[in-house]
């Protein structure tokens, strides 16, 4: 199987000593049953569709996508909470997916989530400190008088009063919960936390407070994160590279400052211009690109180029042939070679998500200074 | 005539601990066409406000007016509520899935409100109607679609469909009650953009509630910030984005991550929304606001004018033109804001003042003698 | 029958409210605290409390009750506990406080006996019955897949099961006995629990917090008796407090056939059988056990019922508002502007 360190350009990938989880042409369907007494499979949920991907140690991949994208999927994945269809995960070199639970309990105190919804992510029975000190009692790390103490500490430096160790959730408002979260998270000191929406259910006062919470508790703990949002503006801020996510594939990945001033990949330019600005004569000024349809379902994900159906620069090529995530160096010149290229090398990425290169996926990636919004508008499309 | 005209509404609810005070005394206007966006975290009482006016609050108890095309909304019974609702006012909620009937197909559900409020209306010409409002929205394919469930359309369809049937009368007034924000960023362009252009086509006016300032960059022509049941500010949209005066609304402005702050820290409002039960003395934001000072703790502000036009409202004891506050105070603001782990703004103000008599204290001085700006001249050691 | 008069935003600001009204308290109020106070103000409820206590209180004295009245239990007294034509005396004859039974033993001290045998019965059943449905409902519920299958299978057969001829033909087979009745009281009130619990498990089981604890590397024991059961354990409590006046009239229905406690030991069921045959001469013999199995299996209902309104969050609103409608017509009647409500401290004016 092809693999990623074939033609990559230099300073496109991250050596191996900087790489924390390596992510290699992960797949995860999910059966859909039908029938009565005796159920069979009718089709598949192709939630993640071969996504590969590399995060660094002490930096943030930002993965953005809307619903159906499989972002959440991918990073429960990551997690090893629920298995792959095919493909592998290393952390730290070893292979996850392969892993019996026994095996994996030791590698779970490296690997923690933090959740979207403060109000369903903390059991609402349990006191806080006995929430927090979960992982310590899973883990047989500290106990007593000792455990305590670390609970309080961990409190302390999220934010929360210590005093309140003996409360429930309900006492305690989303962003402190949220909180909470954090610190459960922390308690192990893992290497990486797969934050999920942690900030979308907040309030927008609240959400700066957490993000720099966790920004804060990058620096002084060295973590990796794999933030997952669909809030663009939020991504950018905390993410070092970030991949945006559609129908269980990744369209486009580079560093961060890199995609939002330079997107290549429609979708994403559609995505930049969408989210909403503070700022009325940014939102006035904005073209914005306004995409045909809903997404459709990762059940029966359209041929050739997933987004095609709603690609304000969709030819026919896009409908037949899958476009491969390349940098744009390594892009063909020409319609011509444009599908023997595409065969060659497949979706397997020749530059990985996560490293410094800027990929797409598309055959006719958007030109800087090129407009959407008039190409959606000679394709006679109505919003 | 003004369409909607709402004067000192208040709402609140009795509960085992206390009286829960919502709403305390939130005025507004809207006229025909125009577009008024709400904006407010948990707990501003921006939803209690809309639902009250529609009488979807039973069991609150309700002071005040709200005087719709001159009848008051708030004496109206509940059968001549029924006759508003849809026909003069409609609401758009913000979770289709959950708005919409499940066992009852959509254009069943539209005949039925068209029928509902004219009864001389058949069955056939209300499906004709039902299917036209959908094409107008944009539902593709509207005469197969006008027979599905709820669950068979997707997310942004849904609320498509809400909005048909909010239109399905041609109410003067809609209120749309954060409609996208349980939808995809792509979906959400789609719907703001859809509400913009029907709204001009039929001159409907548009209250549109939510949390995002984005959304209201985009769509409104006035905005009204809420905070602890009341309006902090209230503006044309350019003066509240580029010339807010409340601390609330600038505290907003700054803790959105945007492209123009990026990287480093963010700037968040420390603290968080006070109980609406016990809530805080004086003007209810000044446990969490950088510019505090005595006069805050004491007395609530109302909303005064802070430009020169009137149309530019502001609830709070700073002067109008705020630039008269002195580096020092800036500075204290500054700190206010790095101290968030759960320290009051209050606090951290009176580590810092004391000892500090109030004519020393940063800020303050700043602020006596600026004539006709609102503020209390009289806070020099009012306050123990 | 849960009363709610206010909207979901209404109660959201509650809500929010509520969280932060806690300020300056260290500990938390658990669930049981508030349910606690909220049973405590239903009159009901705490009528139907006392009844249970004072039977239960009867039922451990009885010996005392005996001693008091010279009565034995199984002693038949036929010159003071019959009349001339040999027919029963009535209540307060003679001592006798509830009158004698048809051979002339004291019905008062027979019933306290019985009670002790129904109670016995029913809590301790009821109670053996919850753990095993619990853990039943737990594990079928959270393992699923084929484990659910055979679980939910098993609960459902026992819920269909005629309880009747299971009963006679085991009376049958061992001889009826307390041991007999206790056994088949909990055989047959587990399932209900169970099938209760394993709906409440999959339902929690979806929870977040439920996926953190997985993530956090918990084994499935630790996430279902630490995670779940918590959460179980509010209907849980209600179903059992309403499954023990059923095992209470299971017993005695036993008793009554003749399946169960055998005489001269007293049950209210084979009391009531053996007053069947009399009552036209005593009707105090076939009164008083009914009217007591009537009290007690109508207190626990009404216990159970209680409960579950007191721990229901909502049934809170229509006392706040009826409890803030009287504080508000008492403040007019005093003629002050004072305000409202315990935890106010605002006028209900605007402040300027």
């Amino acid at each position: 199987m092809a693999q990623t360190e074939l033609n990559v350009p230099r300073g496109s990938a991250p050596d191996d000593d900087s790489i924390l989880v390596r992510v290699e042409n992960v797949v995860k369907h999910f059966p859909v049953k039908a029938g009565g007494f005796i159920s069979h499979t009718v089709g598949h949920v192709h939630a993640v569709d071969d996504v590969s991907l590399v995060i660094e140690r002490g930096k943030t991949l930002g993965l953005v996508g809307e619903t159906g994208s499989g972002k959440s999927t991918l990073a429960r994945c990551v997690a090893g909470l629920i298995p792959v269809t095919s493909g592998r995960v290393l952390f730290n070199g070893t292979d996850i997916t392969k892993l019996s639970r026994g095996q994996m309990r030791p590698l779970r105190r490296e690997v923690q989530m933090i959740f979207q919804d403060p109000y369903s992510s903390l059991n609402p029975r349990r006191r806080v400190g006995s929430i927090i000190s979960e992982p310590f009692a899973i883990h047989k790390t500290a106990t007593g008088a000792e455990r305590k103490r670390q609970v309080q500490e961990l409190m302390e430096r999220v934010g929360l009063n210590p005093e309140h160790y003996n409360r429930f959730p309900a006492e305690f408002s989303g962003g402190q919960r949220q909180r909470i979260g954090v610190a459960r998270a922390l308690a192990l000191r893992p290497k990486l936390i797969i934050c999920d929406e942690p900030v979308s259910a907040l309030d927008v006062s609240i959400q700066a407070q957490v993000l720099n919470l966790l920004s804060d508790l990058q620096q002084e703990y060295g973590l990796s994160y794999l933030f997952i949002a669909h809030d663009l503006e939020v991504v950018r801020h905390v993410s070092d590279k970030v991949a945006v996510m559609y129908l269980g594939r990744i369209g486009e990945a580079a560093p961060a400052e890199d995609l939002y001033d330079k997107p290549r990949h429609p979708y994403t330019v559609a995505l930049l211009s969408a989210a909403p600005a503070a700022d009325p004569d940014t939102a006035a000024a904005r073209q914005r690109v306004i995409l045909v349809g809903d997404v459709p379902s990762p059940i029966d994900p359209p041929a050739g180029c997933r987004f095609h159906p709603r690609c304000p620069k969709a030819q026919e090529v896009c409908s037949k042939v899958e476009p491969a995530l390349v940098p744009d160096n390594a892009r063909p010149q020409s319609q011509d070679d444009a599908g023997q290229r595409a065969a060659e090398t497949s979706q397997s990425a020749t530059a990985v998500p996560g490293g410094w290169a800027h990929v797409t996926a598309c055959h006719f990636p958007v030109v800087p200074g090129e407009s959407l919004a008039a190409a959606g508008a000679a394709k006679g499309d109505v919003a | 005539m003004t369409l909607l005209e709402v004067k000192d509404l208040r709402v609140s609810f009795p509960t085992a601990d206390g009286l829960v005070q919502a709403v305390r005394g939130v005025s507004f206007d809207v006229e025909p066409g125009q577009t008024l966006g709400i904006v407010g975290e948990s707990g501003s009482g921006k939803t209690v406000l809309t639902q009250t006016l529609l009488g979807l609050t039973p069991g609150a108890e309700v002071g005040g007016s709200a005087l719709f095309e001159g009848t008051d909304l708030l004496q109206l019974t509940e059968d001549q509520l029924r006759h508003v609702r849809g026909e003069r006012i409609s609401v758009i909620f913000q979770d289709p899935l959950t708005s919409l009937h499940p066992l009852y197909r959509i254009g069943w559900q539209i005949s039925e409100m068209i029928r509902a409020h004219d009864k001389s209306v058949s069955k056939a010409e209300a499906k004709t109607r039902s299917i036209e409002l959908l094409r107008r929205v944009g539902i593709p394919k509207p005469e197969t679609r006008v027979d599905d469930y709820p669950h068979q359309f997707s997310g942004g369809m849904r609320q498509r469909a809400m909005i048909a049937m909010a239109l399905s009368l041609e109410p003067k007034l809609i209120i749309a009650d954060e409609p996208t924000t349980a939808l995809d960023a792509t979906v959400q362009a789609q719907i703001l953009d859809l509400l913009l252009r029907l709204q001009q086509d039929l001159g409907t006016a548009l209250i549109m509630i939510t949390h995002d300032l984005g959304v209201v960059a985009d769509i409104a022509d006035e905005v009204m910030v809420m905070y602890a049941g009341r309006a902090a500010e209230r503006a044309p949209k350019r003066d509240i984005f580029y010339a807010a005066h409340h601390p609330y609304t600038k505290g907003l402005l700054e803790s959105i991550p945007s492209s123009k702050a990026s990287g480093g820290r963010l700037k968040p409002i420390p603290g968080q929304p006070p109980s609406l039960i016990n809530l805080p003395s004086g003007c209810k934001f000044h446990p969490r606001c950088g510019y505090v000072f005595d006069h805050c703790l004491t007395e609530e502000p109302v909303l005064h004018p802070v430009a020169e036009t009137g149309s530019h409202t502001s609830a709070c004891w700073l002067p109008a033109n705020a630039a008269g506050l002195s580096a020092e105070a800036e500075e204290l603001r500054e700190r206010v804001v790095q101290a968030e782990r759960g320290q009051e703004a209050a606090e951290v103000v009176a580590a810092a003042f004391a000892g500090l008599a109030g004519a020393e204290r940063p800020g303050v001085t700043g602020l006596a003698g600026e004539a006709g700006s609102g503020a209390a001249a009289d806070n020099e050691g009012s306050v123990a | 029958m849960t009363i709610s008069n206010l909207t979901e935003a209404g109660f959201e600001a509650q809500q929010a409210a509520e969280g932060q009204e806690t300020a300056g308290r260290v500990e938390g109020r658990t669930q049981w605290q508030l349910t606690w106070r909220r049973l405590r103000g239903d009159k009901v409820s705490v009528i139907a409390l006392a009844v249970i206590v004072i039977m239960v209180i009867l039922a451990i004295a009885a010996p005392a009750f005996a001693a008091i009245t010279g009565h034995g239990v199984n002693t038949s007294y036929p010159n003071t506990g019959e009349n001339a034509y040999g027919n029963p005396v009535g209540p307060g004859v003679n001592g006798f406080f509830l009158g004698t039974d048809s051979t002339g033993r004291d019905v008062f001290v027979r019933i306290l006996y019985g009670a002790r045998i129904s109670l016995f019965v029913g809590v301790v059943s009821t109670a053996i019955a919850t753990v095993l449905g619990v853990v039943i409902g737990l594990m079928a519920g959270y393992f699923g897949g084929f484990i659910d299958t055979v679980l939910a299978r098993l609960t459902d057969a026992v819920l269909a099961f005629p309880y009747v001829i299971l009963a006679i033909a085991l009376a049958v087979v061992f001889g009826p006995s307390l041991t007999v009745i206790m056994v088949m009281v909990t055989f047959f009130s587990w399932a209900g629990i169970a099938r209760i619990v394993r709906g409440q498990t999959l339902s929690i089981k979806e929870k977040e917090y439920i996926e953190a604890a997985r993530s956090l590397g918990a084994g499935p024991f630790r996430i279902m008796f630490l995670d779940i059961l918590p959460n179980l354990l509010a209907p849980v409590l209600v179903i059992a407090t309403l499954l023990i006046p059923n095992a209470i009239v299971f017993e005695a229905t036993l008793s009554f056939l003749g399946l169960g406690i055998q005489p001269p030991t007293p049950s209210w069921g084979n009391m009531l059988a053996d007053a069947s045959n009399s009552y036209q001469v005593a009707w105090w013999y076939l009164a008083f056990p009914a009217l007591f199995l009537l009290i007690t299996t109508l207190a626990f209902n009404l216990l159970g019922d209680g409960i579950r309104d007191a721990m229901d969050p909502r049934t809170e609103r229509l006392l706040a508002a009826r409890r803030m409608r009287k504080q508000r017509a008492k403040a007019r009647k005093n003629a002050t502007q004072s305000g409202v409500g315990p935890g106010q401290a605002i006028p209900d004016t605007v402040n300027g």
